[in-house]
């Protein structure tokens, strides 16, 4: 058959159910495949846009995601998402079409290097040379991307290659001498993290996208329980540990609560899972935790140490790990009341500063009672797919998720236009969940194409602006640190004239039905019939303009110098 | 008017350096012998804007599996980051930071060297006290090839250079360790 023949049976092969992407001159035999192969393709309006669907589906599914672009533009579209999908540990395997063989090197049209390109940027990546390779390959690259710490991994694919004849036979074992990621941790390692817990008085579990990639949620959450350990995530972790709880002390770092980030900083141990220490989370690295000594517990040991030196560094797979620390950590037999004067001290911090915000006088929306009122309306069951902004910020704040794979977002990239494609994804990945954009005027116009693809779908996603006509985020910064000298954050003066993209009729035009909420006193109520109503819905939720995110760690300060 | 504090000092960035082991590193990297392995690894030091010093990539008996030999200043460059990220690539086998007492390195240096009649018997003098072996003779000028660690072939630049150095060309070391155990 066509390698692009087998390439089909080799994604039934992998399970896949759903692909995003979008066509072009390299990439027609694939495409041609398509037509008799029995895949559900999603036709996305930019290939970005599949890549973050491709994202938002392995994010909810914990499956690898899978997207398709031709060369040139194609795959440099395509380079957004696969940094993304490297920064967060997404596992998306992307195929991109390429010219011709023969074309190679000589700036064919619609050549662009994709391997080079995104050399950097991929777990791993392969050029196909020989079609009959191509079945092993992609087996490889699904391994290769699932396992591990998951990430993106590309498979480049030239056009007349994509045509051969090959014989294919199903492939069921790979070859990857260089690859072995390690997954069981060090016993005596673990030991000794159990004995540390067992001897610290004031410990703080610290958990990160790890624990969701792992799948290790309800093992941390015994951990938790069993030691009465104050914890916290980070904004990729939220859902791992349920909230709110007793044992929650919220999300931790820049805009993570005090509790969270004062625990941190007077804690004598800090048990870090599946988390990087990024610099979002530390602050000001020399002023970071200074008490604390560190358990390191991830299966990619090149985070052990890289920005905090561990003391009892534990590599593998954390959902055995933690399950053998519970145990080890029982066996100790703590005094649980070693923690009172702990837990004391938190909560005095916890009810001296409570995440809040107060309404505004003169009846207009306040962003975080839109997030509340969301709450409610789904009864906190939803998936919330974000942009990147204030709007995220507020979401991670006062959306509290119940279960990991609920919250997806673009953490260590800061993707702008993520939200609205990744959600498409998400609602493929979990159909029957009510699946919720949340995003700002600045960022839905980054990808907001993607409504037709939504449309054509036929997903009930719900689309909310939190429209502040501001870059709200760097207008924040300018605000706080840049002396108040805005520039280029108003999106919503045209020519000294309050003037807005109509998103209403925007989303009308689109075939999706559009609302504008304005008013604090009655807004809930028109949200509730939003998304109450079958489909897709873009609701237009007109905000206080200069409403501030808080608390806040002024980057590359201290903990303690959180403000607001 | 934008707080002047905001700004960094040019000493505030040099400071900023940390984990430095200040020693050179010799790293013996195997590798699957496939197109862009070489890119791969190097382009991990460029990220860190690290500069090798000498890289060199040559077959070894299994013809599956290249070695790429890697000298760099670890005063200058970090060096823990990226050997990790190195045992992260799928295509890299195995990585060994070289102890420089345990390990036998060599190099191979040609020098073009400009000479007259009356100096060319110096420089042959000279190849011979390096066990150097002269590789071809000219009018006016002389091919030394020389084989020896590192500070052998500068000693020997050093030493021809004033008679006129008019290229040289040096491999880059490769190196293995010492005793019956693999590199
Ligand atoms: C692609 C991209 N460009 C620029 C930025 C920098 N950036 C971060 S937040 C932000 C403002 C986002 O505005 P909006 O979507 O309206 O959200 P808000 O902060 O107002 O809630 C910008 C420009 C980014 N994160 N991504
Ligand atoms: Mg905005």
């Amino acid at each position: 058959m066509r390698a692009v023949d087998a390439l089909m049976e080799c994604l039934k092969a992998e399970g896949v159910e759903v692909v995003f992407g979008y066509p072009g001159g390299a990439n027609l035999p694939t495409y041609d495949a398509f037509v008799d192969a029995g895949i559900h393709h999603v036709l996305v309006r930019n290939e970005a846009g599949g890549g973050h669907a491709a994202e938002g589906y392995a994010k909810v599914t914990g499956k690898v995601g899978v997207a398709f672009g031709t060369s040139g533009p194609g795959a440099t579209n395509l380079v957004t998402p696969i940094v993304d999908a490297m920064m967060d540990s997404v596992p998306v395997v992307f195929f991109t079409g390429q010219v011709r063989t023969e074309l190679l090197g000589t700036d064919g049209f619609q050549e662009a290097d994709t391997i080079g390109i995104t050399m950097p940027a991929v777990k791993h990546s392969f050029m196909i040379t020989d079609p009959r390779e191509l079945p092993r390959i992609i087996h490889e690259a699904f391994h290769i991307a699932g396992t591990g710490r998951p990430g993106p991994v590309v498979i480049d694919l030239p056009q007349d290659l994509s045509k051969v004849d090959i014989p294919y036979e199903p492939v069921t074992d790979v070859h990857l001498p260089g690859y072995q990621p390690r997954t069981t941790g060090n016993a005596k390692q673990i030991r000794q993290a159990a004995r540390a817990l067992a001897a610290a008085r004031r410990p703080v579990i610290y958990a990160g996208g790890g624990v969701v990639a792992a799948g290790a949620s309800d093992e941390l959450r015994r951990l938790v329980r069993g030691g009465r350990f104050p914890v916290t995530t980070t904004l990729m972790g939220l859902g791992t540990y349920p909230a709110p709880d007793d044992l929650w002390l919220g999300m931790l770092g820049m805009h993570g609560t005090r509790a969270a980030n004062y625990a941190m900083d007077e804690a004598d141990l800090i048990c870090a899972i599946g988390a990087r220490f990024d610099d979002r989370i530390t602050g000001k690295l020399s002023e970071f935790a200074p008490r604390a000594k560190f358990i390191h517990i991830d299966v990619d040991p090149a985070e052990i140490s890289k920005n905090i030196p561990a003391h009892i560094p534990i590599v593998g797979d954390a959902k055995q790990i933690l399950a053998r620390l519970d145990a080890e950590y029982t066996a100790q037999d703590a005094d649980a009341s070693r923690l009172d004067a702990w837990w004391q001290r938190i909560h005095t911090w916890q009810e001296r500063h409570p995440l809040r915000w107060e309404p505004a006088a003169d009846g207009q929306i306040k962003p975080q009672q839109v997030i509340e009122a969301i709450h409610r309306i789904t009864g906190g069951d939803a998936i919330l797919s974000s942009d990147v902004g204030q709007h995220q910020m507020w979401a991670a704040q006062f959306y509290d998720f119940p279960e990991p794979r609920r919250w997806v977002n673009s953490g260590g990239l800061g993707t702008m236009g993520f939200g609205l494609p990744a959600a498409i994804g998400a609602q493929l990945g979990d159909r029957d969940r009510t699946t919720v954009v949340i995003t700002g005027d600045g960022s839905i116009q980054m990808n907001i194409q993607e409504l037709a693809t939504i449309r054509q779908e036929n997903l009930p996603v719900k689309v909310v602006v939190l429209n502040n006509g501001y870059l709200g985020m760097v207008r924040q910064w300018q605000e706080l640190f840049w002396q108040e000298r805005y520039s280029h954050v108003d999106m919503n003066t045209y020519g000294g004239e309050e003037a807005s993209p109509d998103f209403v009729k925007l989303a009308d035009a689109y075939g999706i039905r559009g609302v504008r909420l304005t008013e604090a006193a009655t807004f809930e109520d028109d949200l509730r019939a939003a998304f109450e109503a079958e489909g897709p819905a873009f609701i237009d939720v007109r905000v206080v303009r200069d409403e501030k995110v808080y608390p806040m760690i002024p980057a590359g300060e201290a903990a303690r110098d959180m403000v607001g | 008017m934008v707080d002047t504090n905001e700004l960094l000092s040019l000493d505030e960035l040099e400071a900023a350096g940390h984990l430095r082991t200040g020693r050179k590193h010799v790293l013996s990297i195997l590798v699957e012998n496939k197109p862009g392995v070489l890119t791969r690894v190097s382009g991990l030091f460029t990220r860190r804007g690290f500069n090798i010093d000498t890289l060199s990539v040559g077959p070894t008996d299994d013809e599956r599996i290249s070695r790429i030999t890697l000298t760099l200043d670890g005063a200058q460059n970090p060096i823990d980051q990226v050997t990790k990220q190195l045992h992260k690539l799928v295509n890299v086998l195995k990585i060994k930071d070289l102890e420089p007492a345990e390990t036998v390195a060599r190099e191979l240096a040609l020098f073009k060297v400009a000479v007259d009649a009356q100096t060319r018997s110096e420089v042959r003098e000279l190849a011979e006290v390096f066990r150097g072996k002269v590789v071809d003779v000219g009018r006016r000028s002389i091919i030394v090839e020389v084989t020896g660690d590192r500070s052998k072939i500068e000693a020997f630049e050093r030493l021809v250079r004033p008679y006129g150095l008019v290229e040289m060309i040096r491999t880059g070391e490769v190196a293995i360790s010492r005793g019956r155990e693999e590199t």
